[in-house]
């Protein structure tokens, strides 16, 4: 790679704001944004009437918002952790190769910015998007509850809260980065919302099933050695992980159940002296999603490296 | 004379198959210089070596004295490109889509919205300036392209193929414009498949043959070189074989029987009272005669007539 000068964030903002205000004003997000509001608005108003039913003293109400489900209906973090991913593959999905099929990629790289502007801008530009969206849904479970509910939350609920929102959003920006890598590896648009839609199929159906297969593979469980039991919920453990929903499943456990205190298998020997059921304090709880945050932080990295790397070399005839 | 685009052996591959095949091309300030060249020929590859949007395989580029890989950012300030096909945000107006790229080309907004202003009043768009882009017909984004190159105040504006779907008047409206700019000291580096277009504005061309210049030069150059001559008359005559009766002539380059009767002589000046003496010495009746100047569409067919005869032998 020869030396380069000038910055490569010239243009950056420009290509975030026209992004992001493309994103808000077309049709596609204004449905899928649609979709979101109304299924996360059934769910909370479930959740409450679920709560406001059992009326139990718990010193959790506002988290039960988004934790309890009411049947048929999921509860919310389910059903974003189901929706989130679809948003941000709307968004991303014809990012780059939509460039060249509108035949504007030409123009707007011979003008005076590297491609890494246009494509960290995009990146960006949906980023806000989803920060947006997901600020409005928050705002508005957090709205729902303590008008139907008319309780305020507690300093720690909204911590927690808040904390559930950046999960949300690096998860979200998992996705978001998947659809990026198509969108510059396939010329069609097509091609590369269908591969998105493969891989997020993968992960959010066939993964929890395929996970114990494969770990009953690699670490078969021996009857007469209990250790190898243990090895296989281990290995099962790792394998489900390489799915961000996994990660996400375990982050908002964590996140909005104080009480769970361990992300994997607990010995009865490391609960001496613990109070079952007891919440754990926010910190704790934090400390204890902190790898699953950066797992995914990295994996966000990598596949924008990814994407990065891939557009990098492309030709641009169009 | 500064040169400002420069190329020294420059090959891009596409697998085992070069595109552009060790070009040496060089472009002075203020000149007009024609790409042409058949369909596949290298035209469009070799733009975009000029801009960076490609790399090389080996060889050299210098625009401004710069590497384009090396110097993206000072080349493509400094250089304007309007591609092949171009196109647009459909969903934005025109001012919109100006306004986005002259954003990104670092024009602060005020600066910005009085050279959009200028250009659009320019190629005559300011009428739809407010209108989506999607509305707009080949043509109006043609032109929308070329305001953009305006807006840029490049120093060397490349236009890939600028007059492909224009009618005759904005062909004609463009090539002004073009004449306008190589007068304001911008240089242009065009591509076209309409040669007389070429011929019209282009002080220099390329006619480019597989990757490779087959000839460079200028037009009235390139017409003695090929054809041996700058003037075409055509003779209509009777009872003679004007090839034997023209032989030895002055200033006569060429002779080709058309079609019975007719006959095409090239020169390199107004050979018509030497060849009307001939016909009638040699018993033959002369019926009409007229004479043009070589066009660049005779070369260009000449040329490419050579070539496949070479290939085939
Ligand atoms: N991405 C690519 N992969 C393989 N070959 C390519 C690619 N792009 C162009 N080519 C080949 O390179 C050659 C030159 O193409 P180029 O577009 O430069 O031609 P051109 O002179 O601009 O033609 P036209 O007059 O049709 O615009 C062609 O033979 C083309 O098939
Ligand atoms: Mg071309």
């Amino acid at each position: 790679m020869p030396q380069r000068e000038g910055s490569p964030f010239t243009g950056l903002a420009t290509v975030a704001l026209k992004e992001a205000a493309d994103h808000m004003t077309s049709a596609r997000i204004h449905l899928v944004m649609l979709l979101v509001l109304l299924t996360a608005v059934g769910a909370v108003y479930a959740a409450i009437g679920q709560i406001t039913a059992t009326v139990s003293e718990d010193q959790f109400l506002f988290l039960r918002l988004f934790t309890t489900a009411q049947e048929p209906l999921p509860s919310f973090v389910a059903f974003l952790g189901f929706l989130l991913p679809l948003v941000a593959i709307a968004l991303g999905f014809d990012a780059i190769n939509g460039e060249y099929n509108r035949r504007t990629m030409s123009r707007i790289l011979s003008q005076p910015i590297y491609r890494d502007a246009l494509l960290t801008g995009k990146f960006l530009g949906c980023l806000i998007v989803i920060a947006i969206c997901l600020l409005v849904l928050w705002l508005l479970v957090i709205g729902l509850g303590i008008l139907l509910v008319g309780l305020p939350p507690s300093a720690e609920e909204i911590l927690r809260g808040l904390a559930f929102l950046l999960a949300s959003f690096v998860y979200a920006g998992v996705w978001l980065a998947v659809a990026m890598v198509f969108s510059t590896i396939f010329r069609s648009p097509a091609t590369s919302a269908l591969a998105t839609l493969t891989v997020w199929l993968l992960f959010t159906i066939f993964w929890p099933m395929l996970s114990p297969l494969i770990a009953g593979a690699i670490a078969p469980v021996d009857p007469f050695d209990p250790m190898t039991a243990v090895d296989r919920v281990e290995v099962e453990r790792a394998i489900a992980r390489i799915s961000p929903n996994t990660l996400f499943g375990e982050m908002t456990l964590a996140i909005l159940n104080p009480e769970t205190r361990s992300l994997g298998l607990v010995f009865a020997n490391q609960l001496s002296q613990a109070v079952i059921g007891a919440p754990l304090p926010a910190s704790q709880s934090l400390m204890l999603i902190w790898p699953q945050l950066a797992c995914m932080i990295a994996a966000l990295l990598v596949l924008f490296t990814a994407a990065y790397v891939s557009f990098q070399r492309q030709e641009i005839r169009a | 004379m500064n040169t400002v685009i420069e190329t020294r052996n420059l090959v891009k591959r596409y697998g085992r198959h070069a595109a552009v095949d060790g070009l040496d091309l060089t472009v002075e300030k203020g000149e007009v210089f024609g790409l042409l060249g058949p369909n596949g020929s290298g035209k469009t590859t070799t733009i975009l070596l000029l801009l960076g949007l490609t790399e090389p395989t080996s060889g050299t580029v210098r625009v401004l004295g710069l590497d384009p890989l090396r110097n993206p950012l000072e080349v493509k300030r400094r250089v304007g490109y309007l591609p092949d096909q171009i196109g647009f945000y459909d969903n934005l107006t025109a001012r919109e889509n100006l306004l986005y790229t002259a954003r990104l080309s670092g024009l602060p907004g005020a600066e910005a919205s009085a050279r959009i202003g200028y250009a659009l009043e320019r190629v005559r768009l300011s009428h739809a300036a407010e209108r989506r882009v999607g509305t707009f017909s080949r043509g109006m984004r043609q032109r929308l392209g070329l305001a953009e190159v305006l807006i840029k105040r490049a120093e060397i504006a490349i236009l890939d193929e600028p007059t492909s779907g224009l009618d005759p008047q904005s062909t004609q409206e463009l090539l002004d414009l073009i004449g306008e700019l190589s007068r304001e000291g911008i240089t242009i580096v065009l591509s076209s498949h309409l040669l007389t277009m070429v011929q019209e504005i282009c002080g220099r061309v390329a006619l480019f043959n597989r990757g490779r210049i087959g000839l460079m030069g200028k037009v009235a150059d390139l017409t003695s070189d090929v054809l041996g001559g700058t003037h075409v008359v055509e003779v209509e005559a009777d009872g003679v074989d004007l090839r034997t009766a023209l032989a030895g002539a002055p200033h006569v380059t060429g002779v080709v029987e058309q079609r019975s009767g007719l006959w095409r002589v090239d020169a390199d000046a107004d050979a018509r009272p030497e060849i009307a003496r001939r016909v009638v010495a040699a018993g033959g009746s002369l019926r009409t005669m007229s004479i043009r100047q070589t066009t660049l569409d005779e070369v260009y067919v000449r040329f490419f007539e050579e070539e496949k005869v070479h290939a085939a032998a």
